[in-house]
């Protein structure tokens, strides 16, 4: 098997939890390098606890996790990260007291070479953070904060890139740039896979979508197929 | 003018000197805690450590430093500063790693630290005795006598030499750490896990190095500190154990995890120390004939005796948990 055919990842049947309870039980999910994929469902469904297993913070006690092919369930993130992932979690997703470029540097803290290189790049897609590099990251607004987040797991030039809740909290107009610069990184050749409860915009831009509940799938399909279906829009977009 | 002078011995330079030895301790603990978020007992023992090992490298090469004109124990002090390194990272790997990877309370650490004190001075008293002994073994306490450049002052300013080793190596040492923390990929990375040590491991940052690191330097710190002291003074195993809460005392009052917060709470302690106890009486005796008839000085005017200096970061440490815990510098509340 070539490894173009091999999904970018591809978890299987994966049970897991915290502390010997599984609240996940048995999801399955696949996605191509190019793809964006977006987990949606109710609270409680599992999905950052899914994304959180994808990313080796959580005990996947059954099935397997693939990355290109190889298994990486229960490998620690720092591994995760020299193997192309990338991870913002949901809250506390700055260093405070670093400044903007401190904690972009962070970001490429296996790769010390590339900081200039990334840098660059980061700061040209997100504008705003050239301005503040030097101010402590603890100081910005919330939508500015999710930017070097995202700039920090830009950093290490991840080929998959894992969002929790990019846009929680965060007022519309940056809810909109938010999505916008998924939608550009991912054009970039990163792949994406995020939790997302503004469920209808992140669907409209998903290529596919991944409808959990009580830890199991309960719909897979395109981010299109998803939005269209009525039982889906019925029980989990709130009509 | 002799009073000025005798401001400046007993003041300016004491509380210097006490402040430098506080301020370096106070890093120590300060790292270890923002890193690992436990209060490191065994710090105290740690810096007796570093002053046995110079003590022991000392008594072994007594001459080596008159070659290049330092004294023999400054000259053994980096060497000093490697083994309390190793050490630190040892006592990490047996004692407070097995318990980390338990995941048990801080606390938990925190007494585990103090059972390695008990273990460390125990042994550093099997091997050294329990009396004083002077680092300078074959070299001489150089003491410098400065006159002040005044008519009629007679009491001259006295400076120690290993009080003037003491404050070019804690400056040195400061701005070396200074640079480590803001311009080097580690020492950010420190600074990182410090902030936030899931978002540190999710960005690639092995926190087992930082972690190591963090020890490393606390035990190089230690070694300066207690060689210094006992540079000043006299080697004794139990001389650095008694500044143990002055210096968490200073790290506190700096605000917990902030370094620059415990230089700054080294020497508001040390100073603090200083003027409690100074005699008052020195500065105010020349004003005496223009003071109320009915006011007499009493002999000792200081706030409180020497043998009570102890109370004074005790009252510090208090006043400071009660009126502003996060320390002078916002550090993280315990």
């Amino acid at each position: 098997m070539s490894s173009t055919t091999r999904p970018l990842i591809d978890a299987r049947d994966v049970h897991g939890g915290y502390g010997g309870m599984n609240i996940l039980n048995g999801v399955n999910m696949t996605l191509e390098a190019d793809e964006v994929g977006v987990i949606v469902g109710p609270n409680g469904a599992g999905k950052s606890t899914m994304l959180k297993a994808v990313f080796g913070l959580l005990r996947v006690n059954q099935g397997e996790i693939l990355l290109n092919g190889q298994p990486i369930q229960n490998l620690p993130p720092n591994q995760l990260v020299q193997r192309g992932m990338g991870f913002v979690p949901q809250e506390k997703n700055v260093f405070p007291s670093l400044s903007v470029q401190e904690n972009l540097e962070m970001g490429a803290f296996l790769k010390p070479q590339n900081v200039k290189r990334m840098l660059a790049q980061v700061y040209e897609f997100f504008p705003p953070l050239y301005e503040k590099r030097r101010q402590p990251a603890g100081e910005l607004s919330g939508g500015q904060r999710q930017m070097v987040a995202m700039g920090r797991a830009l950093m290490a030039e991840p080929s998959l890139l894992l969002l929790d809740e990019p846009t929680a909290g965060l007022s519309p107009l940056y809810m909109n740039e938010i999505f916008d610069r998924v939608k550009q990184i991912n054009a970039a050749g990163v792949g994406i896979l995020m939790v997302e409860q503004n469920a209808k915009q992140a669907l409209a831009i998903a290529d596919k979508g991944f409808v959990l509940a009580a830890g199991q799938n309960r719909f897979n399909d395109t981010g299109a197929a998803l939005l269209a279906d009525p039982d889906v829009a019925k029980s989990f977009l709130g009509g | 003018m002799n009073e000025l002078a005798f401001f400046i011995n007993n003041v300016v330079i004491a509380g210097s000197v006490s402040g430098s030895i506080y301020a370096i301790g106070a890093i120590g603990v300060t790292l270890i805690f923002s890193i690992m978020r436990f209060a490191h007992f065994a710090h105290a023992d740690m810096m007796t450590f570093g002053a046995f090992m110079v003590l022991l490298l000392t008594t072994l090469f007594p001459a080596a430093g008159a070659s290049i004109g330092v004294p023999t124990a400054v000259l053994m002090l980096p060497l000093a500063m490697l083994l309390t390194a190793a050490l630190a990272v040892g006592i990490d790997k047996t004692f407070y790693k097995p318990l980390r990877a338990h995941g048990v309370k801080p606390i938990v650490l925190v007494i585990g630290s103090l059972g390695v004190t008990l273990i460390l001075q125990g042994l550093i008293r099997l091997f050294s005795g329990t009396g004083g002994q002077s680092l300078y073994v074959d070299d001489r306490k150089e003491i410098f006598r400065l006159a002040l450049p005044f008519e009629g002052a007679r009491a001259p300013i006295v400076i120690t030499e290993p009080q003037i080793y003491l404050f070019v190596i804690t400056l040195l040492a400061v701005v070396a750490l200074h640079l480590f923390l803001n311009r080097s990929r580690l020492g950010k990375a420190m600074r990182a896990m410090s902030d936030n040590p899931e978002l540190a491991q999710a960005s690639g940052i092995n926190t087992n190095t930082i972690v190591a690191v963090t020890w490393m330097i606390a035990g190089a710190l230690a070694a300066i500190a207690g060689t210094l002291l006992s540079l000043d003074v006299t080697f004794k195993p139990d001389l650095s154990f008694f500044l143990l809460l002055p210096i968490f005392a200073a790290a506190i009052v700096g605000g917990v995890g902030h370094p620059y917060g415990a230089i700054a709470g080294g020497f508001v302690v040390g100073f603090a120390e200083t003027l409690a106890v100074f005699n008052w009486n020195v500065l105010l005796r020349p004003f005496s004939d223009s003071l109320p008839a009915w006011l007499e000085l009493p002999s000792n005017l200081a706030f409180v005796g020497t043998e009570y200096k102890i109370v004074v970061p005790f009252f510090i440490l208090v006043a400071i948990l009660v009126w502003r815990p996060t320390g002078l510098f916002k550090g993280k509340v315990i």
